[in-house]
C-alpha cells in the first residue's frame, strides 16, 4: 500500500515535470502565478523566460484589467509620462521614409515569435489590427481604421510628431494601450518607423489615394 | 490499414474546403462577410454528416480499447472523474481535481495520466509528438482526444469548483489571462478581452462573454480546416502563447492546467460539441 502510494507520487512529479510544487496547489498570489509560469515554458533560442517577466508598467495594466476597475489618475499620470519619455524622435528629424516598403512592413507578422527564423526582420502586422487601404480586404478591427489617415489629418509637424510617438509607444497617449510599442520595445528599427509613417502621411500611398 | 485511410480522408476534405472558402476574394468589404458565411456554411454542411473530425473520434474509440504500452493493456480502466470506465460526460466535467494525482487535471493531463500508470507508457516518450503538423495527419493523441471529448457530445459543461485546489486553479488561470509580458505586451485578453473583434478576417472569441466563451470551448477538439488536422486545447493555447511571442508552453504543464480551468468555469452551462469545425 504504502509502495503503491510512493509509485503514484513519482509518477505524477515525472508526469507534469512539476516537482517544484507541493500539491495539492491552493496558493493563488502573484508569487504563486509567477512560479507556476515560470515552471510551465520551455526557452526555444532567443525566446527566453525572460519574456514572462513584466515590467512594473506591464504588471499595472495587467492587474487593472484583471479587476475591471477604471486606472487611477496618477497611476495613468505615471504611466503616460514614462511612456513619452521613452520616445526618441528621429535622429535626422525626417519623419518619412518610403511608402512601399511601409507597406510591406504592415502586411508582415513575423518577428520575435519561437517559431520564426532567429534574426528575422520584424513586421509590424498593422493589418491585423487596423484597416488601412481599400485594397487590403483582411484587416482586423482592434484598432480603429487608418483608412485615409494622412489625408484627413493633413501632415503638420504637431500630426506627425503624435504619430511618431503613438507608433514608437502608444502608451505615450493611452495607458495601457493593447497596441505594442514599436520603437520603445525594439520591435521595429527608426527606419522601418519612418517607413510606415510614409504609408499612412504619403498622398501617393494606397492609405490616402485609394 | 481502416484506420490510415480514417486518418487521411480529412486531408482531401480540407484541400477541397480551402479551395472553396478562399475562391471568393473579390476587393470589398462584403467580400469578409461573404468569406464568413461560406465558412459557416461549410460548417452546417458538414454538421448534418461529413465533419471530418468525426472520423477521428470512431479512430481514437479504437485506440481506447486498444491494449498498448509495456503493460499491454487498454485505457478502458481510465478514471476521468467519474469512476474507472467511465468516459461518457467526464470531459465536461473537467478540468478538476483528482486525489489519486493530488491535483488539478484538464483532460488531456488526464489522459496522459492514465496512458503512464495504467499503459506504463513514459509521458517523456510521446509528449513531443501529440501534436500533428500542418498538413500532416491527426496522430493517436488527437484521436483519443477527439474521442473522450465527443462522448460529452450535449452535455454542458460543468467543471467543478468545490476544491480548494479547483479555486486556486480558476485564480490563477484568470491572473494568466490578463497577465501582459514579452516584448508585444501581449495577454490573452487583448485580443480575447472584448466582444466582436477580429485578427485580420478571423473572428475572436470575447473569453470574458459566456455565450463566446461557451461557443469557444465546447467546439474544442476541433477540425482546424486551414490545417487538416483535429487540434486539442493543449494545442491551442500552446499556439496562441506563440503569437504572443512568448516562450513555448508546455503540454500538460501547471500553467495551462489553470488557464483551461479558467476558461471551462466561464464555459459553464454550454454544450459539448466536439469535435467543431475551425477555420
Amino acid at each position: 500500500m504504502k509502495k503503491l502510494h510512493y509509485a503514484a507520487m513519482i509518477a505524477c512529479m515525472t508526469l507534469t515535470g512539476a516537482s517544484a510544487f507541493a500539491q495539492p496547489l491552493t496558493g493563488a498570489s502573484d508569487q504563486d502565478v509567477m512560479t507556476v509560469l515560470k515552471d510551465s515554458f520551455a526557452p526555444v533560442g532567443e525566446v527566453s523566460l525572460d519574456r514572462l517577466e513584466q515590467s512594473p508598467e506591464q504588471k499595472a495594466c495587467s492587474d487593472m484589467a484583471a479587476t475591471g476597475q477604471a486606472i487611477p489618475k496618477d497611476v495613468m499620470e505615471k504611466l503616460l509620462k514614462q511612456a513619452m519619455a521613452s520616445v526618441k524622435p528621429p535622429t535626422d528629424k525626417q519623419f518619412l521614409g518610403d511608402w512601399k516598403v511601409g507597406e510591406k512592413i504592415a502586411q508582415s507578422g513575423v518577428g520575435l515569435q519561437f517559431s520564426d527564423k532567429p534574426g528575422v526582420v520584424s513586421g509590424g502586422n498593422c493589418y491585423a489590427c487596423h484597416q488601412m487601404t481599400k485594397s487590403e480586404i483582411a484587416f482586423g478591427n482592434i484598432g480603429p481604421s487608418l483608412l485615409h489617415y494622412g489625408k484627413n489629418r493633413g501632415n503638420s509637424v504637431q500630426m506627425l510628431e503624435y504619430t511618431w510617438n503613438k507608433i514608437y509607444n502608444s502608451h505615450a497617449y493611452t495607458a495601457c494601450s493593447n497596441m505594442p510599442r514599436f520603437g520603445s520595445a525594439g520591435i521595429l528599427t527608426e527606419q522601418q518607423i519612418k517607413d510606415v509613417m510614409a504609408l499612412l502621411f504619403d498622398p501617393a500611398s494606397p492609405v490616402n489615394n485609394e | 490499414m481502416l484506420r490510415q485511410l480514417k486518418k487521411k480522408l480529412p486531408g482531401a476534405i480540407a484541400f477541397l474546403l480551402i479551395a472553396s472558402a478562399t475562391g471568393s476574394g473579390s476587393a470589398s468589404a462584403q467580400s469578409i462577410d461573404s468569406t464568413q458565411e461560406g465558412i459557416d456554411d461549410y460548417r452546417q454542411m458538414l454538421s448534418d454528416g461529413g465533419n471530418p473530425g468525426d472520423l477521428l473520434v470512431d479512430t481514437g474509440k479504437e485506440l481506447w480499447l486498444e491494449k498498448k504500452g509495456p503493460k499491454n493493456v487498454s485505457l478502458q480502466a481510465c478514471d476521468l472523474g467519474l469512476g474507472p470506465g467511465v468516459v461518457k460526460g467526464a470531459y465536461a466535467r473537467m478540468p478538476r481535481f483528482f486525489k489519486d494525482a493530488d491535483k488539478v487535471m484538464d483532460a488531456e493531463t488526464r489522459i496522459m495520466y492514465c496512458m503512464q500508470t495504467l499503459q506504463g507508457i513514459n509521458p517523456k516518450d510521446i509528449t513531443p509528438t501529440v501534436f500533428s503538423k500542418s498538413g500532416d495527419i491527426s496522430t493517436d493523441w488527437e484521436a483519443i482526444v477527439a474521442y473522450v471529448a465527443n462522448e460529452s457530445a450535449g452535455i454542458a459543461m460543468a467543471a467543478p469548483q468545490s476544491h480548494a485546489a479547483e479555486k486556486a486553479a480558476y485564480e490563477r488561470g484568470q491572473k494568466i489571462f490578463f497577465h501582459r509580458s514579452g516584448p508585444y505586451d501581449f495577454s490573452c485578453a487583448t485580443c480575447h478581452g472584448a466582444v466582436d473583434k477580429r485578427i485580420r478576417l478571423q473572428n475572436l472569441p470575447d473569453l470574458l462573454n459566456a455565450k463566446d466563451a461557451q461557443q469557444a470551448y465546447t467546439t474544442w477538439p476541433g477540425y482546424r480546416v486551414s490545417q487538416g488536422v483535429v487540434r486539442t486545447m493543449q494545442w491551442r493555447l500552446q499556439d496562441c502563447f506563440r503569437q504572443q511571442r512568448l516562450p513555448k508552453l508546455k503540454f500538460a504543464s501547471q500553467a495551462s492546467i489553470d488557464l483551461l480551468t479558467f476558461l471551462a468555469v466561464r464555459a459553464k452551462e454550454g454544450k459539448m460539441a466536439a469535435p467543431g469545425i475551425k477555420r
